[in-house]
């Protein structure tokens, strides 16, 4: 009987290694893979000149500038809506109340919804819908909004990344004691008062790392962007929120399956794909300073 | 006895369809120290939390009856609960300070109160800090985090941050179960000392404790109030048998 049950644990504690140097093998695979392709073209002046000669050579500025502007105005609308939502899911609504069960329900349909359809959402409502109102209103007819552009990109992957912020906001949320609620409210705090002080405040690690890690799976996510903003290739930067602009997780597509001749392009994809990734790993990494340092903090 | 501060008249609580409390009636006097014992699910705690409506906050509860302080049934629909709560002082059985400096803790009462001129704050922080006995220990410490005090200071703080605003009643949910003897006994002292300005109520599991620091006990049984009466009387003659088996050992 014991012997059986060190047989079971041993096979366990192989098997759960042998996981773990899976993962990490396809990891250093990729990184490797990515890395070797990519590092004679990596330098200064890729990261920082447009693409020439159809794609063959220069850098990836353009695509650089448009993510960046991307996520930046994504979480500007996502990261309050997603705040505030689930400020009221965790706070306000009762466990029966019917709008938030409601809520709850769209935000898990929304969190399984593939990020095409998103794209497509956003073509039909962003564009043929609310932009091509706002020409009618406003510019009598005239075309502006009723096309591609940043803003639409950015809302369109906003409505992405908008579930995921709002679970991981709720989660942190809920980390804060039941007893620190009670002592504020036994003070005579109001409700938002004790939000706004106690809840917010001891979850506030939480709550910046949940939406940084959002919006990093926001910014390699392509989909969303195909139909509402990205561009193939532009000569300017966007100068507006009516402009398209031009992507790393695009980019690479195109640099792959567009390009006058895949072959020559490879290293500019590696080194391109060597980009996004380091980009999403800063972002991450972000998130895992602010919480060891907020957990240091707490004690 | 001297005034009645708390009424209770036939409160009666469900939790969802289970009955925590029957139909319990009882007159708490002012500035005295009444203790709730019992033992564990007895519902004195449910009690003690039904006095400041801190139940308000579970889903599913059904009260009936009426808690009078100064004469006014606090269930009313005009009262004012965030009001309430600023007369009624609560410390918790486990110490939950803020993560926020001792300064801050202290403060924070006075601040939602709307109190912002940093003199007026420093004189209320220091007179709480006195009244709660725990000056001396901490004036050097007032921007440290309170999380750095240890367990007793934690929870002496948690009654100064209650004295803070004000109250005139200070209910206590076994404020020294999670400490040790002498932070207990600072617990105690300083109780015997607060009673000559609040009337406090106390729930405690040590019936030591009890018969130590309160003038008034009920004795609470199967949500059920047994008995009440004068400490002194509870624990030497007790009227009714289960309060006499009850704190002689005999169960519970």
């Amino acid at each position: 009987m014991k012997q059986k049950r060190q047989i079971g644990g041993g096979l366990l504690v192989g098997l759960s290694g042998f996981s773990v140097i899976l993962i990490l093998a396809i990891m250093i695979g990729i990184l490797t893979v990515i890395i070797l392709g990519g590092r004679e073209r990596i330098s200064w002046e890729f990261l920082t000149s447009f693409p020439e000669n159809g794609m063959m050579e220069g850098g990836i500025f353009p695509a650089i500038i448009g993510t960046a502007l991307l996520v930046i105005l994504m979480s500007m609308a996502a990261v309050p809506f997603g705040v505030i939502t689930a400020i009221y899911l965790a706070e306000y609504a009762g466990e029966k109340s019917v709008i938030a069960q409601t809520i709850r329900f769209a935000v898990r349909t929304l969190a399984t919804v593939p990020s095409i359809i998103f794209g497509l959402f956003g073509l039909g409502f962003f564009i043929r819908f609310v932009g091509a109102g706002m020409d009618q209103v406003f510019l009598s007819g005239n075309l502006k909004w009723a096309q591609p552009n940043l803003l639409w990109a950015s809302m369109t992957m906003a409505l992405l990344t908008l579930p995921v912020v709002i679970v991981s906001v709720e989660e942190a949320i809920r980390t804060v004691p039941q007893e620190l609620r009670e002592a504020s409210l036994a003070l005579g705090a109001t409700r938002w008062q004790t939000v706004k002080r106690v809840v917010i405040p001891g979850s506030l690690s939480g709550i910046l790392t949940g939406t940084i890690l959002a919006v990093s799976r926001g910014a390699g996510e392509v989909a969303p962007i195909l139909f509402t903003g990205a561009a193939y290739y532009l000569a300017n930067l966007p100068g507006s929120l009516s402009d398209q602009f031009m992507n790393l997780g695009y980019h690479i597509y195109i640099l792959s399956t567009q390009s006058a001749n895949v072959d020559q392009t490879l290293p500019i994809q590696y080194a391109t794909t060597m980009v996004l990734l380091l980009l999403t790993f800063i972002l991450n990494l972000t998130a895992v300073v602010i919480r060891s340092r907020f957990r240091r903090g707490i004690r | 006895m001297k005034e009645v501060k708390i009424e209770t008249k036939d409160l009666t609580l469900h939790y969802g369809a289970k009955m925590a409390l029957n139909s319990v009636s009882v007159q708490i006097p002012e500035k005295q120290v009444t203790a709730f014992i019992g033992p564990s699910g007895c519902g004195k705690s449910t009690f003690l939390r039904t006095l400041n409506r801190m139940n308000d906050l579970i889903p599913n509860v059904h009260i009936s009856g009426e808690v009078l302080i100064d004469g006014l049934n606090i269930y009313e629909k005009r009262i004012d609960v965030v009001n309430l709560r600023k007369k009624i002082g609560m410390v918790f059985q486990k110490s939950n300070p803020f993560a926020k400096s001792v300064f801050d803790n202290i403060a924070y009462g006075p601040r939602i109160n709307g109190i912002h001129n940093t003199k007026k704050l420093h004189e209320i922080v220091e007179t709480a800090l006195h009244r709660a006995a725990i000056w001396d220990e901490v004036k050097d410490r007032l921007n440290d985090s309170a999380l750095a005090l240890s367990g007793g200071q934690q929870q002496r703080l948690c009654i100064a941050r209650s004295l803070a605003v004000e109250p005139e009643i200070i209910l206590m949910d076994e404020p020294a179960s999670a400490l040790d003897p002498i932070s207990t006994g600072k617990i105690e002292e300083l109780i015997f000392e607060l009673k000559k300005n609040y009337t406090i109520v106390i729930v405690t599991h040590n019936m030591q404790q009890a018969a130590r620091i309160s003038d008034f006990t009920a004795f609470f049984y199967m949500g059920e109030l047994i008995e009440f009466g004068k400490t002194r009387k509870l624990f030497t003659a007790p009227e009714i048998k289960q309060t006499e088996d009850y704190i002689t050992g005999r169960f519970g």
